[in-house]
């Protein structure tokens, strides 16, 4: 089966012709560099994504997080409603974790909030 | 009597200051109206930000932190909360604040930083009355990212720019339903990667050359009539659908914001909205300078750095007294290339130039001319209004142009 996939790991947004196997990539055409080989391989099998949000402070603001990999991509919607319940404990820097392992991934502050 | 004052303490004003101060001017004065730095990144927590610039994928406010720590390691005087009323030719910035009153700070060279704002509802001539639940797709992402509200449950955005896919997709996440991203043109202007992860991902349609033609409600936002538009952009009645929803975005383009740079008489370009420059970002207004998206709307923040540390050093040279030869070469375009930045070229050296074309054109050659004279000739698989191009020329052939000129062959 061929497959057309967007690179979605840069701004160039390569388009990628994949072919696909039983779950097996064969071959891949129209990367530009190795990362788009690496995300193509990734998008045909277990495709994942960054989540970026925020979670509510203990004085009532917000702090903007990240999942700090990529998780699954079917697992967005359950990750959001992690990150909706946390509530992070002020002060807060860049890189703290808010919430442990989710989905393989930590919930990690991209702000820093005194 | 300052050495150097800086509009602006966003991505391209704080890459100029630290820039300038690396470069040997030290007395510096960021002025900065909101209660931080960073700008209009602060509200951008999506990732995407500063893989040109430090090969890592960032989120807005880390790409801002790395920059605003230091600033603060070197020790740059930032004047948070000030308004800047008033720029003058020669130099004079007045100023306000609740600490400080009015004031007024003669610099020796000014850097204009004042980045873009949206443009509203008001610019697109749409019927209906004026209900609540509209807003431009940055204020919505300033209420989700920074005040914690979601503005609407059903959502129709109008453009397919890069803050309008970034909001379908934020207000989806957050629990709304994006029901179209509708696109007046026939092609979206943001980046192939954001229509895949923002709106692909969600099972979002984008709807392109599609428009909003009526507003219902009276109250509140209680649906929209979308309609295709004719390749002279106008709604074809029988295509005529309703959405309902309660909340609509507008992402439909961005503005430079220049009313200091016009206080201070510099001259503008009518195509960018923003200040005509040299090749070191110099205004008309000698001492005066322009970088970042108060310049030209970049697509990203990587290249307002670059441009903002091009500002900063040749500052640093205007306050230093750089007695180089000067020239005068302008840079024209053909139309399908629609501008440059640099407009003019005033000095013999390397000098990368930037473009945006006006239409998405596949197999091309960029072709920069000086008379009979090609200079260079640089093929590109495919080029977009939505993704902006460089080349770069060098000094030797600057060595006897007369006026460049960029055009664009199709094959």
């Amino acid at each position: 089966m061929e497959r057309k996939l967007t690179c979605i790991i840069c701004p160039l947004g390569c388009e990628l012709t994949v072919q696909v196997e039983d779950k097996k990539v064969l071959d891949i055409k129209g990367n530009t560099c190795p990362r788009g080989k690496v995300y193509a391989e990734s998008e045909c099998i277990n495709p994942q994504r960054t989540i970026t949000s925020t979670v509510r402070c203990n004085d009532g603001g917000l702090v903007a997080v990240k999942t700090d990999k990529p998780i699954p991509k079917d697992k967005m919607t359950e990750c959001m409603a992690v990150i909706n319940k946390a509530v992070a404990t002020l002060p807060v820097s860049i890189g703290d974790v808010i919430v442990e392992d989710v989905f393989g991934s930590n919930i990690v502050a991209t702000q820093n909030r005194k | 009597m300052r050495d150097l004052v800086i509009i602006g303490g966003g991505p391209a004003g704080m890459s100029a200051a630290i820039a300038a101060y690396e470069n040997g001017v030290k007395d510096i004065l960021i002025l900065e109206r909101d209660e931080s730095l960073g700008g209009i990144l602060q509200q951008c927590i999506h990732n995407g930000f500063g893989l040109h610039k430090f090969g890592e994928e960032l989120t807005g406010p880390e790409y801002a932190w790395k920059y605003e720590a230091k600033v603060r390691e070197l020790g740059i005087e930032c004047k948070l909360n000030t308004m800047v009323l008033d720029v003058s030719e020669d130099k004079v910035v007045t100023a306000t604040n609740s600490e400080d009153g009015i004031f007024q700070i003669q610099a020796k060279a000014v850097i204009l930083a004042m980045g873009c704002r949206e443009r509203s509802k008001g610019a697109l001539n749409i019927a209906g009355s004026r209900p609540a639940g509209i807003y431009s797709a940055g204020t919505a992402q300033k209420f989700v990212n920074m005040k914690g509200y979601l503005p609407g449950k059903n959502v129709v955005i109008l453009g397919s720019g890069d803050i309008g896919l970034i909001m379908a997709r934020r207000m989806t996440l957050e629990g709304a339903k994006v029901h179209a991203v509708c696109e007046l043109m026939p092609y979206s202007g943001g980046l192939a990667r954001n229509i895949e992860q923002c709106l692909n991902d969600f099972n979002i349609p984008l709807k392109l050359s599609h428009t909003i033609v009526k507003i219902h409600g009276k109250q509140r936002v209680e649906g929209v009539t979308i309609a295709k538009v004719d390749e002279n952009r106008r709604p074809i009645k029988e295509t005529e659908e309703y959405i309902a929803c309660d909340t609509i975005l507008f992402s439909v383009g961005l503005i430079p914001e220049n009313e200091l740079s016009k206080s201070a008489n510099v001259e503008l370009s009518g195509i960018t909205s923003g200040a005509v420059v040299d090749q070191d970002r110099q205004t008309s207004v000698e001492g005066i300078f322009s970088c970042g998206n108060v310049l030209h709307v970049h697509d990203l923040v990587d290249y307002v750095s670059e441009e903002a540390e091009i500002a900063g050093k040749a500052a640093v040279e205007y306050i230093n007294g750089n007695k180089d030869e000067s020239v005068s070469i302008p840079v024209k375009t053909d139309g399908k290339i629609r501008y440059t930045v640099p407009q003019i070229i005033t000095k013999k050296k390397d000098v990368s130039v930037y473009f945006r074309v006006s239409n998405i054109y596949k197999n091309v050659t960029v072709k920069v001319t000086d008379g009979e004279n090609v200079l260079l000739s640089k093929k590109r698989v495919k080029v977009a209004p939505g993704e902006m191009e460089s080349v770069t020329l060098k000094k030797e052939m600057l060595e006897n142009a007369k006026e460049l000129y960029f055009s664009l062959e199709e094959k």
